[in-house]
């Protein structure tokens, strides 16, 4: 059986990319930030997984105005890093996981999540800079990023997004999905994006030190209490873009502690999660960093 | 019955929802267009020219060409799409949102690496944070000479 062994939380901004594109990590100003990836860089090492299913937000990239899923999860075999506007990232292509995306894809529609299912998508940096932070500059042509990946793109750019508690919820159907599958997989969840940034108007550069930590120690702690934060909380005190934090909770939603439902209290009760890594920096370009390690016990 | 739309007593700050999206389709999706690097030697030869291949309103293709960003979003424009105009510029995001606060780069740099703008005054209209209207231009440009 397939199983969910960690989920990786961690901001996915643009600037990141480009420091470690151009070798500008050991740079004052980026130094503090890629230290806080030493220790998840050696994780990723020593538990490397055999399938990661990673959230994430496209920045009109692969979906224009034309069309506008809320959830869309990946089915295809490869996805090619985008151009989004400076040329492509020089990163490797990602691989993709056809079989389990199609069954995940199967699974949660019928658990009541009206899924996008896409088999053509460029990945932009939402999706190519964790794994950059997690696995290091890997080189276009010689490298390859260490497993399959099923990217999962949420709407976060158009309002109304999809509520923090929907997210949670998707989660769980998530982790169904995930524990139907036959084959013995370990497969991690990323949730990315945010934390605190605003990147338009007069209000541009928000950051919110304090939230941000509230917010994460809630999640951790007591994720459903954390799922129910509305969306207005985020836009403000976390900036207009700190939305994309609801896709954190889709992640946190196929832990195991967490239950499915009223019938599954008991055996939720039974698992706990670890903390294994968490930082926090300001700034990276616009943005506070957030990232964090659990897994299931 | 009206929609509830609680975003809008935030200081500073346009929530691109389905009303601003329908005023900006063309405008964002002339943005999309710059992914590809034929169209962005096209534009950048001539703006007015590859704008004008576009059905979009003489104010957003003004708003393009002065790069007056706060404009575009008011007329319907999305900060990752217009993005797409800053990355063909060679501008960061960095520089494309502080351009947005009257600051000038250096400035606005200063304030993130020193942690970034506060909450405090910004959470509604009406409160006195430097997100305010009546606090705008910010940075050296708002000082009174």
């Amino acid at each position: 059986m397939a199983k969910i062994t960690a989920s990786v939380f961690t901001s996915h901004v643009p600037a990141i990319g480009a420091a470690m594109d151009l070798g500008k990590t050991q740079e004052d100003y980026w130094k503090p930030l890629f230290a806080g990836y030493e220790y998840s860089k050696q994780w990723m090492k020593d538990n490397k997984p055999d399938v990661i299913i990673l959230v994430f937000n496209d920045h009109a990239t692969a979906f224009s105005l034309d069309m506008i899923p809320t959830f869309a999860i990946g089915t295809a075999a490869e996805y090619t890093p985008a151009d989004e506007g400076f040329g492509p990232r020089p990163v490797p292509k990602v691989q993709g996981h056809p079989d389990l995306a199609a069954h995940i894809a199967h699974s949660v529609i019928q658990q009541d999540f009206d899924l996008t299912i896409v088999n053509k998508m460029d990945v932009d940096h939402g999706l190519t800079v964790p794994l950059s932070l997690m696995c290091g500059e890997k080189g276009p042509v010689k490298d390859s990023w260490p497993c399959p990946v099923i990217p999962f793109a949420v709407n976060v750019v158009q309002y109304p997004v999809p509520s923090g508690q929907r997210c949670f919820n998707l989660g769980k159907a998530i982790r169904k999905a995930v524990e139907s599958y036959d084959e013995d997989l370990n497969v991690h969840i990323w949730g990315t994006g945010g934390m605190s940034h605003q990147l338009q108007g007069a209000r541009a550069g928000l950051i919110n030190r304090e939230w941000d930590n509230a917010w994460l120690d809630k999640m951790i702690a007591d994720p459903a209490a954390c799922a129910a934060t509305p969306h207005i909380d985020y836009v403000r005190e976390a900036g207009s873009e700190g939305i994309e934090l609801v896709m954190w909770l889709i992640a946190r939603g196929a832990m195991s502690d967490v239950p499915y439902d009223a019938t599954d209290l008991i055996a939720a009760r039974a698992h706990s999660v670890s903390v294994k890594h968490r930082f926090y920096h300001v700034p990276a370009s616009n943005t506070a960093v957030g990232h964090l390690i659990l897994e299931n016990n | 019955m009206a929609l509830d739309k609680p975003y809008q007593d935030i200081p500073g700050t346009i929530i691109f929802d389905a009303e601003q999206s329908r005023k900006g389709y063309w405008l964002n999706q002339f943005c999309m267009s710059l992914m590809k690097a034929e169209n962005r030697t096209r534009f950048k030869a001539d703006q007015r020219a590859y704008l004008n291949e576009w059905p979009m309103s003489e104010d957003q293709r003004q708003a393009v060409i002065d790069m007056d960003l706060n404009r575009a979003m008011q007329l319907g424009g999305n900060i990752y799409f217009l993005a797409k105009i800053g990355a063909t510029h060679g501008l960061s995001f960095q520089q494309m949102a502080g351009s947005m606060t009257g600051m000038s780069e250096t400035e606005y740099r200063a304030m993130m690496v020193s942690g970034g703008r506060s909450a405090e005054g910004n959470r509604k209209i009406g409160e006195d944070g430097d997100a305010q209207a009546h606090r705008q231009p910010q940075g050296h440009a708002g000082k009174k000479d």
